[in-house]
C-alpha cells in the first residue's frame, strides 16, 4: 500500500516575498515582464561558484538549500527538478556569441550551463549529493511531472528520508519577450495587481524557483500532505469539470469538501473563461484564490501556489490580496490547485492539512 | 610590458566573471589555479579561447596550458613571444 507523502520544508524565490503577501503589501510592477526578488545569494553559494551562474541556477540552488534548511535535512536522497524552459539566459548568451563571432572562438561556460538539467546538477554538486537526480521539462507540466516522480519514488522506497523536488524558470531578454509576438503576453503594458480587470488576451510573466522537501514521515512541523498530483488534457470546461470530479473521487473527496481552490487564472480573456465557468459551478462553494497577479505566469509557477498553500496551512491566514470570492476558507483542510496552460493543458495538485 | 599584464588581469576578471576582484587584487606572480585565484578546468578552457581571440595564439596541445597559465607573469611572457596580433 502506498504511503502518504508530506512536505516538511519549503523554499521559494519569486517576484513577491512571504512578508509582502501576508502583510497585504505586495510588490507592484508596471511591466508585463518582471524579475524575481533576489535574496543575498552569497549567503548560500560560494563566490567562486556563483560567478558563472545564471539567475535560474542561483534561484534554484538557493531555494533548494532554503527548503532543506527548513526541513533540517543536510543531504537529500534524491533531487528532482522541473523547468519549462531551462537556463534561457545562458542559451541566449551562447547563441548571441555564435552569431557575433561567426561560430568561431566560442567560450564554453554559457554552453555548458545552458542545458535544462544544470540546476539539478548544480544543486547536487553543491550538496555533494550523488543520489537520484532527474530533470523534467514538459512546459507547464514540468513541476507536476517532477512531483509525480517524487511521489512514485517515495512509494517505491518509503525508507528515503528526503526527496528535494522543485521547479524553476527564469526571465531572459530575448526569449521571454517573444511572448509579445506569440500572444502569450498582453500587448499593452499593465500593472500586475490589475491583471484580472484587463479584458484582453495574453498575460504577464516573471520567474522564480520553488523547492520542497518531501518525506513519508509526518513530522510535527510538516506543512502539508501532498495527496495527489495529476496533469491532463481536456478541451472544454465540461470535460475538465468531469475530470476534476473524477480526480477528487479517487481521493475520496467531493468538490463541496474543498475548502480552498487555488486557481491559475492569468488574465487572458479566452483562457479565463474556463476558470469562470468552474468558479460558478463545481468550485462555487469553495474559497477561491488567485495568485498570478502577484507571481506572473510561467511554466513552473504552480510552485508559487504550493508554497502559498503551505504557508496558509501553517499560518491559518488567507491574505485578502489572493481572494476572488467571499467564502471564508478559514481553517482549511483540503486545498486544490488547478492550473490551465495553452487552453488544453490542465494540472491538479491536492494538498491536505497534515 | 606592464600594460599587457594589466590588460590580462582586466580580461581575466571580465571573462571569468571574477566580480569580487579588482586588478590590484591580483599579483603578477599569484597562482591562477589552486590556492591562488582558485580557477578551475572550465576557466582553463576560457583562457585558451582568450589567447586565440585576443592574441592570435592557438594552443594545439591543451597540456601546454598548465605551463602557460601558472601566473599573470608566465602568461604575459608566453604572449609576448608568441602573439600574432
Amino acid at each position: 500500500m502506498s504511503r502518504a507523502v508530506y512536505i516538511t520544508g519549503i523554499g521559494a524565490i519569486s517576484a513577491q516575498t512571504e512578508e509582502s503577501i501576508f502583510s497585504e503589501k505586495p510588490a507592484v510592477y508596471t511591466s508585463n515582464i518582471f524579475q524575481a526578488i533576489s535574496p543575498n545569494f552569497k549567503e548560500y553559494i560560494p563566490a567562486m561558484a556563483l560567478r558563472r551562474m545564471s539567475k535560474a541556477i542561483k534561484m534554484g540552488l538557493t531555494a533548494g538549500k532554503i527548503a532543506l534548511q527548513d526541513a533540517n535535512v543536510e543531504l537529500p536522497d534524491a533531487i528532482i527538478t522541473g523547468t519549462g524552459e531551462g537556463c534561457k539566459q545562458d542559451t541566449e548568451k551562447f547563441l548571441e556569441s555564435m552569431l557575433s563571432q561567426e561560430e568561431e572562438l566560442l567560450t564554453p561556460t554559457s554552453f555548458i550551463q545552458s542545458t535544462h538539467n544544470t540546476v539539478g546538477g548544480q544543486i547536487a554538486l553543491n550538496l555533494k549529493c550523488s543520489g537520484y537526480n532527474v530533470t523534467y521539462s514538459q512546459e507547464s507540466a514540468s513541476l507536476e511531472s517532477a512531483l509525480i516522480d517524487s511521489v512514485l519514488l517515495l512509494h517505491e522506497k518509503p525508507s528515503l528520508n528526503s526527496v528535494l523536488v522543485g521547479g524553476v524558470d527564469e526571465v531572459s531578454n530575448k526569449i521571454t519577450s517573444f511572448g509579445f509576438l506569440n500572444g502569450f503576453l498582453k500587448q499593452e503594458e499593465i500593472e500586475n495587481l490589475s491583471l484580472f480587470s484587463h479584458k484582453s488576451e495574453g498575460t504577464i510573466t516573471s520567474e522564480g524557483a520553488f523547492f520542497f522537501n518531501l518525506t513519508t514521515e509526518n513530522k510535527k512541523d510538516s506543512y502539508a500532505q501532498l495527496k495527489a498530483v495529476s496533469s491532463l488534457k481536456a478541451e472544454s470546461s465540461i470535460e475538465v469539470s468531469e475530470k476534476i470530479t473524477e480526480f477528487l473521487l479517487k481521493n475520496s473527496l467531493r468538490s463541496q469538501e474543498l475548502d480552498i481552490v487555488f486557481l491559475g487564472k492569468n488574465g487572458d480573456l479566452d483562457q479565463d473563461e474556463i476558470y469562470d465557468e468552474l468558479q460558478n459551478t463545481i468550485f462555487s462553494e469553495s474559497c477561491q484564490l488567485a495568485y498570478k497577479h502577484l507571481s506572473g505566469d510561467f511554466n513552473t509557477v504552480t510552485g508559487f501556489a504550493i508554497w502559498l498553500s503551505c504557508l496558509i496551512f501553517r499560518k491559518q491566514q488567507i491574505p485578502d490580496i489572493l481572494k476572488l470570492n467571499a467564502v471564508s476558507g478559514a481553517n482549511p483542510k483540503n486545498i486544490l490547485l488547478y492550473n490551465l496552460a495553452s487552453n488544453t493543458n490542465h494540472s491538479l495538485i491536492l494538498l491536505q492539512k497534515p | 610590458m606592464s600594460d599587457l599584464r594589466t590588460e590580462l588581469k582586466q580580461s581575466i576578471i571580465e571573462q571569468l566573471n571574477l566580480e569580487e576582484l579588482t586588478i590590484e587584487d591580483i599579483d603578477n606572480d599569484d597562482s591562477l589555479f589552486g590556492d591562488g585565484l582558485g580557477l578551475d578546468s572550465i576557466d582553463a578552457l576560457e583562457l585558451i579561447v582568450l589567447l586565440e581571440k585576443d592574441y592570435g595564439i592557438k594552443l594545439t596541445d591543451p597540456n601546454q596550458g598548465k605551463e602557460i597559465f601558472i601566473s599573470i607573469n608566465k602568461m604575459a611572457e608566453y604572449i609576448e613571444s608568441h602573439r600574432t596580433k
